[in-house]
C-alpha cells in the first residue's frame, strides 16, 4: 500500500486525517491519503505569489525542456511518488484499481498525458497562435509587427478540482505549468494518481517543488476553499456545477459533454460507411469522456443505425479490469449503476422510444463490489424523446431521428460535434453554431482529440489578459 | 493521578448518582402535579408505569426511542412542567433551514450548565472580569445566550455579532459560494471591528469555520488573535477535529498555549442536551478529543448501529445516543446524528465519553455541516 501526503508547495504534510482508498475488486486498501481542511488551502494560497516567483527564475525555454522530460518521466520512469517508487505499472494498476477503469485503458491514458507534456513546445504554441513565449514571461514584448503586444498573469497559482472519472482530462491543466503559473490541486477522490504522478516526475525533471500544492480532502470544502483563494480555477462536475459557475470569469467549468455525430442530408443514405467511427465513438476509453457521443441525430434511418450500433455493441460484456480486452469501466461507488439504470429505463419506457439493446443481454451487471453497464443503445423518433440527449459514464448512445434543418436548435450545448454533411450552407451554419466547443467537419470520430487545438475555452486566454502596455 | 481502585470506585459513586438522579427526574415529570403535558400524555401509551417501574438509569431502556420529531410544532407550552409553569421560560430552536424546527423549553438550564462549564476553564487564559466576543449563531439559539451568560457569570460582558446558520445552509445548498463567502467576511468584519474598538476583549466562542476565518482576515491585515489580546477560546462540533486543532494551534495560533498564549477547548453538545466537555487536548495525545457529558443531568453513550440499547466496547465505533434528566427538560435515549468512539472513565469524568465524534455515515451524505 502507498501513502499519499498532502503537498503544501512541494513540502509533504502528513495529516492527522487519513483516508483509505480501496480495490473496487478486492476491496483491500490501496492507498492512504493524508486529507487537508479548507484552512490550510486558505492559508497557503497566501503564499502562491511565491509559486509564480518559483517558475519565473527559470525561462520558458527551460521550463519547456524540463516539462518534455517530465512527459518521458511520467510514461516511462519509476519516480518516488509518496512513501513509495512508482513503475508506469504500477501507476495504471493503481489507477484502475480505484477507478474502474480497465488497465488498458489506464495505461492508453498515460500515453495522452504524456502526449501533452512531451509536446508542450508545439502545443503552446498552437494555444498562445504563435507567441513567443518570452513575451508572456516579461509581460510585454514584440512580435516582429512593431506594435507592443502585453499579456498579463491574472493568477498566481491555477487551482483545480478534480474529477475520478477519467485520467484523461488531466490534459487540461498540464500546459500550466510552462506558462510559469502554479498549479493547486484538489484530486478526485478515487483517482489520486495522475496529480501525484505529474508532480512527482516534475520534480525529477527539475521544476521547482514550490510551484505545486495538492490537497486530498473532502470534496465541496477543499473545493470550495479552491475556487474562492485563487483568482484562476477549473472544476470539474454535473450540469449543477455548470450552471453554479456560468458566467463566473474567474471559472473555468469542464462539465457533460453530450458530444454528437450529426448526419447530413446529404450523407444519411450512406450511414453505413460510418457505422465504424460512431461505434468508436460511443464506445473508446469506455464511454466515460465528455468527449464521447452521446447522440446521433439523423434525417433517415434512425431505427436501422441504432440496431446495426446495438449489433456491434449489444454483446460486449463486462470483463475483468486485467482483461486486455476489456472495455467497460466499473461503478464502484455502490448504487450508482443501478440508479443510472433507473434513469435509462424511465427514459426507456416512452412510447416513441425503443430499446436496441434489449435482445442482447441484461445491461445492469451487479457484481460483489462493484457493477457494470454493459452498452446501451436507443432509438428515438423525435427529438421530444426523453432520451433524445441524455449522456451517461458509460458506452450509451440515442439514436434521434430529426430533419436537418432542425438540428442546431434542438442539440442543445454540444462539447464536440461531429458533422458529416458536404452541405456548405449547413456546414457554415455549424461553424457559426456559439452552441458547438469542437466542430469536427467530416467523418471524424468525437474522441479523436487534437491536443494542438483549444478545449472548452483557451488556456492562454483563462489566464492571461491580453491587454495596452505602452513604454517609453 | 487516579489508582484502578480510585476510579473504580468514583465510577460507581456517579453510577449511583446517576441512578438516584434518574429516579428523582422521571418521577418529577410523570407525577400529574409536576410533569409536563407532554409527558402526561404520552404515560398512557407506555405500557409501564414510570414512576414505579424506572429505578435506575438503566431502566430508561424501557422508553421507546426519543422522537426528536415530536419537538416540531405546538403548542410549546406541552412541554413545560407543571411544577416550572410559573416561571419565565425561553425557547430554543435548531434546524429549521426548512420547514418547522425542533424547539426545546428553558427555563435555567443553559445557566447551570454554562456555569458548570464555567469550572472547566482555565482562569490564567480565561480571567475573570474579561469581556467576551461571541462568534456564533445567533437569533432562536441557545447558544448566544448561553455564552453571554457565560461570561457574565465569570464577571465579564459579552459582545455579540449576528449570524444566520439558516442562511448560510441555504447559501450551501443553492450553491451560492460568493454570497457566503460575503457573509463570512461580514460576520469576520463585525468581529474585527469588535476586537480593536478596546473592549479588553480576552475570551471568545466561535465556530470551527470562523475561528479560522478570523485568524486568516488577521494574519491578511499583518495581527494576530493573540496581538488582538485573545487568550481563551471555546469551541465546537463535528468540525472541531484533531486535525483542525492541530492546524489551528500550530498555523493559526503560533503554538501550544504556553507558547502562543493562546488555549482553546472543544465542546460537544446541543440544545437538547447541554454541554459535553473534553478531556485537555495536547500534540503528545495527537490533538486526541474526548468529550464527557456533564453527568448526572446529562448522559452521553455510544451504542452499537444496529441496537442501540447495548454500548460498544471501549475503543469501539459506535452511534451517539443522548439523555437529558433536568426538572426542565427530559429526554431518554436521543440517538443523535453524530458517530464514534467509547472513551474510558477518567478521573475527573468518572463515566463513560466519546472521541473521534463525526457525522453518522449513513446520514452524512445529507446532512449540511461546516455551516458558519
Amino acid at each position: 500500500m502507498i501513502t499519499l501526503p498532502a503537498i503544501r508547495w512541494g513540502e509533504p504534510y502528513e495529516s492527522l486525517e487519513v483516508d483509505e482508498i480501496n480495490h473496487f475488486v478486492t476491496g483491500e486498501p490501496v492507498a492512504r491519503v493524508h486529507t487537508v481542511g479548507s484552512g490550510i488551502v486558505a492559508r497557503d494560497a497566501k503564499k502562491s505569489p511565491r509559486a509564480r516567483q518559483a517558475l519565473q527564475s527559470m525561462s520558458p525555454a527551460q521550463l519547456v525542456d524540463a516539462c518534455k522530460k517530465a512527459g518521458e518521466l511520467f510514461e516511462s520512469g519509476t519516480l518516488t511518488v509518496g512513501d513509495s517508487q512508482q513503475s508506469p505499472t504500477d501507476f495504471a494498476e493503481q489507477t484502475s484499481a480505484t477507478t474502474g477503469m480497465p488497465v488498458a485503458m489506464c495505461k492508453a491514458n498515460v500515453v495522452k498525458n504524456a502526449f501533452v507534456l512531451k509536446n508542450i513546445d508545439k502545443i503552446l504554441d498552437c494555444l498562445t497562435r504563435g507567441l513567443d513565449l518570452n513575451i508572456l514571461a516579461r509581460g510585454y514584448g514584440d512580435e516582429g509587427r512593431g506594435v507592443t503586444v502585453s499579456y498579463q498573469a491574472q493568477t498566481d497559482v491555477l487551482g483545480a478540482v478534480l474529477p475520478s472519472n477519467s485520467p484523461g482530462v488531466h490534459t487540461l491543466w498540464l500546459p500550466v505549468i510552462a506558462m510559469q503559473i502554479g498549479l493547486a490541486l484538489k484530486p478526485g477522490s478515487q483517482e489520486p494518481w495522475t496529480p501525484y504522478r505529474v508532480a512527482a516526475a516534475m520534480k525529477e525533471a527539475g521544476i521547482p517543488v514550490e510551484a505545486i500544492s495538492i490537497y486530498p480532502g473532502a470534496g465541496g470544502d477543499i473545493g470550495g476553499s479552491i475556487l474562492s483563494n485563487y483568482r484562476r480555477a477549473m472544476i470539474f462536475g454535473g450540469p449543477q456545477t455548470i450552471q453554479q459557475y456560468a458566467g463566473n470569469e474567474r471559472v473555468q467549468v469542464h462539465g457533460p459533454g453530450f458530444s454528437k455525430i450529426l448526419l447530413g442530408d446529404d450523407e444519411a443514405d450512406n450511414w453505413r460507411q460510418y457505422i465504424d467511427l460512431m461505434v468508436d465513438s460511443v464506445y473508446r476509453n469506455g464511454g466515460r469522456s465528455c468527449i464521447n457521443a452521446s447522440s446521433i441525430y439523423t434525417p433517415r434511418h434512425g431505427k436501422e443505425i441504432a440496431a446495426a450500433i446495438a449489433e456491434r455493441l449489444g454483446p460486449i460484456e463486462a470483463l475483468p479490469p486485467d482483461d486486455p480486452k476489456a472495455g467497460l469501466a466499473a461503478f464502484t461507488t455502490p448504487g450508482a449503476a443501478a440508479a443510472i439504470w433507473g434513469a435509462i429505463e424511465r427514459d426507456l419506457a416512452d412510447s416513441r422510444t425503443a430499446h436496441e439493446t434489449a435482445d442482447y443481454g441484461p445491461r445492469l451487471v451487479e457484481r460483489e463490489t462493484c457493477a457494470y453497464l454493459r452498452p446501451t443503445v436507443w432509438h428515438c423518433q423525435s427529438t421530444e424523446c426523453p432520451g433524445a440527449n441524455k449522456e451517461y459514464m458509460f458506452p450509451a448512445v440515442g439514436v434521434v431521428d430529426c430533419p436537418q434543418e432542425r438540428m442546431l436548435a434542438e442539440i442543445g450545448p454540444t462539447l464536440v460535434c461531429t458533422a458529416i454533411t458536404q452541405n456548405e450552407q449547413f456546414r457554415n451554419a455549424l461553424i457559426a453554431a456559439t452552441h458547438i466547443d469542437r466542430l469536427n467537419l467530416g467523418p471524424i470520430p468525437t474522441p479523436q482529440v487534437d491536443w494542438l487545438q483549444p478545449h472548452e475555452g483557451n488556456l492562454v486566454e483563462f489566464l492571461y489578459r491580453n491587454r495596452a502596455l505602452q513604454v517609453r | 493521578m487516579a489508582s484502578d481502585g480510585d476510579l473504580s470506585a468514583a465510577a460507581s459513586a456517579a453510577r449511583a448518582a446517576l441512578d438516584a438522579h434518574t429516579v428523582e427526574t422521571v418521577a418529577w415529570h410523570f407525577h400529574d402535579s409536576t410533569g409536563c403535558p407532554f409527558w402526561l400524555e404520552k404515560k398512557r401509551e407506555l405500557k409501564f408505569d414510570p414512576l414505579t417501574e424506572i429505578k435506575s438509569y438503566d431502566d430508561l431502556k424501557k422508553f421507546p426511542a426519543f422522537e426528536d420529531e415530536w419537538l416540531r410544532g405546538g403548542p410549546v407550552r406541552r412541554w413545560v412542567p407543571k411544577g416550572l409553569a410559573d416561571k419565565p421560560v425561553y425557547v430554543f430552536e435548531t434546524g429549521g433551514t426548512t420547514g418547522i424546527p425542533k424547539s426545546r423549553i428553558a427555563i435555567d438550564d443553559f445557566r447551570t450548565d454554562y456555569s458548570n462549564f464555567s469550572d472547566t476553564l482555565p482562569d490564567k487564559y480565561f480571567p475573570k472580569g474579561s469581556n467576551w466576543l461571541m462568534l456564533g449563531p445567533s437569533g432562536p439559539r441557545r447558544l448566544r445566550l448561553a455564552v453571554e451568560h457565560l461570561a457574565q457569570h465569570r464577571g465579564g460582558i459579552c459582545f455579540c455579532i449576528d449570524l444566520d446558520p439558516r442562511w448560510v445552509i441555504k447559501l450551501i445548498k443553492k450553491g451560492w459560494m460568493e454570497h457566503l463567502e460575503a457573509y463570512k467576511k461580514h460576520c469576520i468584519d463585525q468581529a474585527i471591528t469588535i476586537l480593536g474598538a478596546g473592549h479588553d476583549v480576552k475570551c471568545m466562542f466561535g465556530t470551527p469555520k470562523l475561528i479560522e476565518a478570523l485568524c486568516l482576515a488577521l494574519e491578511e491585515k499583518g495581527t494576530s488573535l493573540a496581538e488582538q489580546g485573545i487568550t481563551g477560546i471555546f469551541s465546537g462540533g463535528t468540525e472541531f477535529t484533531p486535525q483542525w486543532t492541530r492546524f489551528c494551534v500550530e498555523e493559526l495560533f503560533g503554538g501550544p498555549p504556553e507558547k502562543s498564549g493562546i488555549y482553546m477547548t472543544p465542546t460537544y453538545g446541543n440544545t437538547l442536551m447541554g454541554l459535553a466537555c473534553s478531556k485537555p487536548v495536547t500534540k503528545e495525545d495527537g490533538y486526541k478529543i474526548s468529550y464527557y457529558a456533564p453527568q448526572p443531568r446529562a448522559v452521553v453513550e455510544v451504542v452499537e448501529f444496529d441496537d442501540y440499547d447495548k454500548v460498544v466496547e471501549y475503543g469501539a465505533t459506535g452511534r451517539v445516543k443522548l439523555t437529558t434528566l433536568t426538572k426542565e427538560f427530559f429526554v431518554p435515549g436521543f440517538l443523535e446524528r453524530d458517530e464514534g468512539e467509547r472513551e474510558k472513565p477518567f478521573a475527573k469524568y468518572p463515566w463513560d465519553g466519546v472521541s473521534g465524534v463525526r457525522p453518522f455515515h449513513e446520514l452524512a451524505d445529507a446532512t449540511t455541516v461546516g455551516v458558519y
